[in-house]
């Protein structure tokens, strides 16, 4: 009887010592390991308070079941711009309060440091990431230098790479067939705009292999499976610099936008959860994660010293999405139209891919 | 008459014989039930419950009705009003119920429910919350100047559908029906998929099973005859890939069927198949056909070995010794008595090919997904209604399949091993 008291209480302080880990769900992979190396190991550091990092494909996916079951055990997860905001509106997620994030290391007051729109109702951005291809230099020494160049099996034949989903395929196929980035949205939102996008996809579909998880595009390059793919910018930088890989980013026609901190409705440690998100989205934190991979600080006093990659040599600012010389023909994600299109245009993608 | 007079049978203890059985009797199917209670309660919560709260999501879906209470009493007043041009008193409802939701935080909710049917009404639904507490009336003319897309027809429609709690609009939309201007009518051909994986699905279970039982039958004969030791050895074989992982085992075939893989190398070092010219087995319906059939294929051979099994090798013989050829015993003595063996391995086969997910998903590539796929994609989508309203008509399909097929051969029939 003893002996089973002991184990039971043993068991549940267990159980307890669990529950006071800060939960943080985020993509895995060269990004999650950024963000564990940038914003987990410092706080655990500043605060003695356990913090652990969880992976998830897409953690929109489990945080919507999570608060919808009742059965929250993530306290902060890492969501793209429009799901944050998705989940925000249908009251998945929890407001987030401007004024309680921390001023700029310059003294800038949160609210003018972050870029527009970067702090929403419920969400703090991260990092500013984006869509764009790569290819193998070794199979296209001369290689391809435009959007248009990726649909263009001709003069680069091999199979192609695409992240299996409506989002930054379709508009991609768009700017790939000569729409300026500034009409993409405005075409899709109308059937022959979206007509036209599978159009061009229908180009390329008997070459394509599609990819679901962020590190699947890499490995796909790396492994010869496909010529060129469309991949997360930094995955592609940390391939080319800790693996040495011969990959080469095209930004003609990126699609960039920002990753968004949020904290899910009922998260087990809330306040913990908010102190963590300020520590991580302040000015040395955003810095901190630039320096880990090639993702575009949030705010405005993190890029006023030059970032330096953690290898200590490689200057960050030409291969962050928001670079000026990477802007040239580039699309910002539209949040808006997201949130308004994902089920429709999803729902045809997969008819289309069954087709 | 000698009976009513005969002494009362009683117990030693001087009870009648009739009570002290009945007691008896009455502790055995208690002490029975209990045995079987904790059974019973494992299914209700774990079988039952969920598929009846399956059942439920896909018909009942509050997100519309509960954020626009107004809007809701104005359609049951006015069923029949005209969706196309709807008078000043629904849009002063809307705009009412428009400012609640943006006091009440639900403007997603709602936005979300007639976006199912309506697509482009999230935004829609938050850019007229955020005007609605500054609307003058007309509210028509109002409402229609923040947003012309306030008038659509189908708009309205979608509303007043969604304004109960219940409704069957997830299985229209399951069957390929859209919502338009005049009403559901069906989707046009690039966007119908529903109905289209529902055949697809059967179709490649029913190749699945016959694949499988044409594999099957010789093994599980073979089994079946030969002597102990030797079929208890094959039996193994049999049994070894059935106790490993099925996603080690979905794995191995695309270490095994991919472009640069082990059979491809094989063909091309062996000079069938030139460099360029690498069979794409993987990543597309063979893929899935494969993988499947070999997953599978256990529950095939087990019901057939144990019907085989016990057909005694004397009814052949007696039908040979009779003048029957090879193939007359084989047709007319040893295949009907494997029947109930057949049934059993294809049912099983087929429900189990029906339903299955991890294989085609990893292998299946875009051509080869079926509809567990769909089902598993509304569910990550966070669509749980359409995905319920799918799961639910796969459900009724096998038990009409089971139906039928008690019909034709008779469940009694089964033998599963």
């Amino acid at each position: 009887m003893k002996k089973t008291l002991i184990l039971s209480t043993a068991l549940v302080s267990l159980g307890f010592a669990a529950n006071a880990d800060i939960t943080v769900m985020s993509w895995g992979g060269a990004y999650g390991e950024a963000q564990n190396e940038a914003f987990v190991k410092p706080f655990v550091a500043a605060t003695g308070k356990a913090t652990i990092m969880v992976d998830s494909d897409n953690p929109a996916t489990p945080i919507k079941a999570m608060v919808e079951s009742g059965n929250v055990t993530v306290d902060v997860a890492s969501l793209e711009y429009a799901d944050a905001i998705r989940l925000c509106d249908e009251g998945v997620l929890e407001p987030i309060d401007i004024s309680t994030l921390p001023a700029g290391a310059d003294g800038t007051p949160a609210a003018d440091d972050f870029l527009p729109g970067a702090v929403t109702e419920c969400g703090v951005s991260t990092d500013i990431w984006s869509n764009v291809f790569a290819y193998d230099t070794t199979k296209f020494p001369e290689g391809p230098t435009t959007v248009a160049d990726f649909f263009d099996l001709e003069k680069f034949p091999g199979k192609r790479g695409l992240r299996k989903g409506a989002k930054a395929v379709l508009e991609l196929a768009l700017m790939g067939d000569g729409v300026p980035a500034a009409e993409v949205y405005d075409l899709l939102r109308t059937p022959e705009g979206v007509d036209r996008a599978f159009a061009k996809l229908d180009t390329i579909k008997s070459e394509v292999v599609w990819w679901e998880a962020g590190s699947q595009a890499p490995q796909l390059l790396a492994d010869g499976e496909v010529a060129m793919t469309t991949a997360y910018n930094g995955r592609i930088f940390a391939a080319a610099m800790n693996e040495g890989k011969p990959f080469e980013i095209v930004w003609d026609g990126q699609i960039y936008e920002n990753e968004m901190f949020v904290v899910p409705k009922g998260a087990p440690n809330m306040a913990d959860a908010m102190e963590f998100i300020a520590f991580a989205t302040s000015t040395e934190g955003l810095r901190a994660s630039a320096q880990q991979i090639s993702y575009g600080p949030a705010r405005k006093s993190s890029m006023l010293e030059e970032i330096v990659f953690k290898d200590g040599k490689t200057v960050m600012a030409p291969h962050l999405p928001t670079a000026p010389a990477n802007m040239g023909n580039a699309l910002e994600t539209s949040a808006d139209f997201w949130v308004d299109y994902d089920a429709e245009l999803n729902e045809r993608f997969q008819a289309w891919l069954a087709q | 008459m000698a009976e009513a007079n005969a002494p009362l049978l009683t117990t030693a203890d001087g009870r009648p014989l009739k009570a002290a059985l009945a007691t008896a009797q009455q502790r055995a199917k208690r002490r029975a039930f209990l045995l079987v209670t904790p059974l019973l309660l494992f299914v209700l919560l774990t079988f039952l419950v969920p598929i009846a709260y399956m059942l439920m999501r896909s018909v009942e879906h509050d997100g519309f009705a509960a954020s626009a209470p107004a809007l809701v009493t104005w359609f049951e007043e006015n069923p029949d009003f005209d969706p196309a041009n709807p008078p000043e008193a629904a849009y002063a409802a809307l705009v009412q119920d428009l400012a609640r939701m943006q006091v009440e935080r639900t403007t997603g909710i709602a936005g979300t429910r007639i976006n199912y049917s309506v697509p482009g009404t999230i935004s829609l639904f938050k850019g007229g919350a955020r005007a609605a507490a500054d609307l003058a009336p007309p509210y028509r003319e109002s409402l229609l100047e923040v947003d012309e897309a306030w008038g659509q027809t189908a708009l309205w429609r979608g509303m007043q559908s969604a304004s109960g709690t219940y409704t069957t609009e997830f299985y229209r939309v399951a069957s390929d029906l859209k919502l338009t201007d005049e009403g559901w009518a069906r989707g046009q051909d690039n966007e119908r998929i529903y109905l289209y994986l529902f055949i697809k699905t059967f179709m490649i279970s029913a190749i699945i099973t016959v694949l499988c039982l044409l594999l099957a039958f010789p093994v599980a004969h073979l089994l079946a005859t030969l002597p102990m030791a030797k079929s208890a050895l094959l039996m193994i074989l049999v049994l070894l890939p059935f106790w490993t992982s099925l996603l080690v085992r979905t794995t191995s075939w695309i270490v095994l069927l991919q472009e640069q893989g082990v059979v491809n190398n094989v063909l091309v070092s062996m000079g069938l198949v030139d460099d360029a010219g690498r069979l794409s087995m993987m990543y597309n319906m063979t893929g899935t056909i494969v993988a499947m059939t070999h997953v599978l294929l256990p529950f095939m051979i087990l019901p057939l070995y144990s019907v085989m099994k016990v057909i005694p090798p004397s009814y052949a013989r007696a039908a040979r010794s009779l003048g029957a050829t090879s193939w007359t015993t084989f047709r007319r003595v040893y295949l009907p008595q494997t029947l109930p063996g057949i049934a059993a391995g294809s049912l099983l086969v087929f429900i189990l090919a029906v339903g299955y997910y991890i294989t085609p998903a990893l292998v299946g590539g875009a051509d080869g997904q079926l509809i567990s796929n769909l089902i598993a994609f509304h569910m990550s989508k966070s669509n749980w209604s359409l995905a319920a309203a799918i799961a639910a008509m796969l459900l009724v399909s096998i038990l009409v399949l089971y139906w039928l097929y008690d019909r034709l051969v008779g469940i009694d029939r089964l033998k599963f091993g």
